[in-house]
């Protein structure tokens, strides 16, 4: 039910930017103040909550996502190998568990804030990269950049690169090892595997 | 130097031992030796669960904030003096100057490194090294190599590591007793400041061993290039 209202939300959501259109640094802008306007304020996210972080980002950040490139992208080669069913599946739990960790290193917040570096955009640019800065005190800033890519008027994020490290090519080697041993159902089964104890630890 | 030297010695017999081996592959061509790197990625991670990251868990939870953020700052008021030389030998000459200027703004109104009032001044902190200062030269990354303690490197940036040992004056300090105590700090203060992120990756990661390793060399690729390296294409080998 829970997932129904998410997607609902997001078909609502993408709807909505696809109404009018937002330029890439804005919408990444709009997105993150949102976010940590809701960050906080919630307390059950501060301390911990996995779950109320969770529905956070399918609400907020998940519409503005295009997770069958960013799968497509970390499986690599074998992805045109792939059926459409084993194709959704891959997107369906490879979704999961970067919502899953992505949500639990929100429940970290402590009192960040978030730099917008100023975009650099030419006109008719489909692919463009807005980088981010989170500082804290007495630390070094981490640099957050999001690699968004235009379609049918609307941006959407492909790749999250995380103090120089992509989200997604971070698992390319790792779905190459386990395509490689059992072939890409393995790599389903070894995700769902992963998706399923990372639940039973967010339950407790 | 004298300790340095050792490190080197050690780190050389570890890569030949590695070499010799033979070891099991994947077949990865940035990871030749994995069957090593694994067996010593185990061995560290043994050794940091045992000991390294609880000492820096109760290091976390005795000191407040702000004094854990002042002995991150003392080391890293000594560390940018080597980044401003790596800077310098980069030729990278308005960095090497902000590095310069930040020591002796925080070495002094700082009060001996222990405020970072520099980055509240605008002044940013960067990110320089030996193996890095190679990568600039033209040196090639060489393989992956998992180094006991000190953990992931490549080829280059163990011949690095070799010369940032040698030029850290906290492994130069004369007092065998005072060098170990400020050596060991540093370590768990390090360990410390990467806690949280230990979460992130115990879920992240399908196989903890290759997700550590990709992670590292493409942020290694990344800081040669100053955090302007080209994206990889999608369908890379």
């Amino acid at each position: 039910m829970k997932r129904l209202i998410g997607f609902m939300a997001a078909v609502l959501m993408s709807s909505v930017s696809l109404a009018q259109e937002v330029a890439p640094d804005v919408l990444v802008r709009n997105v993150t103040s949102e976010v940590l306007d809701i960050l906080r304020k919630d307390k059950e996210i501060q301390s911990g909550s996995t779950k109320k972080a969770v529905e956070l980002v399918e609400v907020k950040v998940l519409p503005h996502f295009n997770f069958q490139r960013m799968t497509a992208q970390a499986v690599g080669k074998a992805w045109r190998q792939a059926s459409p069913a084993q194709q959704s599946a891959l997107a369906e739990e490879f979704r999961t568990l970067l919502v899953r960790t992505y949500s639990n290193a929100l429940t970290a917040y402590k009192n960040q804030t978030v730099d917008f570096k100023p975009l650099k955009m030419a006109v008719g640019e489909t692919d463009v990269t807005v980088r981010t800065e989170i500082r804290q005190p007495g630390a070094k800033p981490i640099g957050i950049d999001y690699a968004l890519e235009k379609n049918n008027a609307s941006w959407k994020v492909y790749d999250v690169v995380i103090a120089d490290v992509s989200m997604v090519t971070s698992y390319r080697d790792q779905f190459r090892q386990e395509i490689g041993n059992d072939g890409i159902d393995g790599l389903i089964k070894s995700l769902q595997a992963k998706n399923k104890a990372g639940e039973a630890v967010a339950k407790k | 130097m004298i300790v340095a030297r050792m490190h080197v010695r050690i780190v050389l017999a570890l890569v030949i031992a590695g070499l010799l081996g033979g070891c099991a592959s994947s077949g990865n061509p940035r990871d030749p030796v994995e069957g090593f790197n694994r067996a010593m990625f185990a061995f560290n991670d043994g050794l940091d669960k045992a000991v390294i990251k609880p000492v820096a868990r109760g290091y976390e939870a005795t000191l407040p904030v702000t004094a854990r953020n002042g002995v991150a700052n003392f080391f890293g008021n000594i560390a940018d003096v080597f980044i401003g030389v790596n800077n310098a030998l980069q030729g990278k000459m308005p960095e090497a100057i902000n590095d310069f200027g930040r020591v002796m703004v925080n070495t002094t109104l700082g009060v001996f490194g222990f405020m970072d009032v520099a980055s509240d001044l605008g002044v940013d902190k960067h990110d320089e090294d030996f193996g890095q200062t190679f990568g600039r030269w033209g040196s090639p990354t060489g393989a992956y190599l998992v180094l006991p303690v000190f953990g992931p490197r490549n080829v280059r940036d163990t011949a690095g590591l070799a010369f940032d040992l040698a030029a850290d004056p906290v492994g130069n300090v004369e007092s065998v007793a005072s060098r170990n105590v400020l050596v060991a700090t540093r370590l768990i203060s390090d360990r410390a400041a990467l806690l949280p992120a230990d979460k992130v990756i115990e879920e992240a990661a399908l196989d903890k061993y290759s997700y550590i390793r990709d992670a590292y060399l493409q942020r290694r690729r990344n800081l040669v290039y100053d955090g302007a390296a080209p994206r990889l294409p999608d369908n890379d080998e």
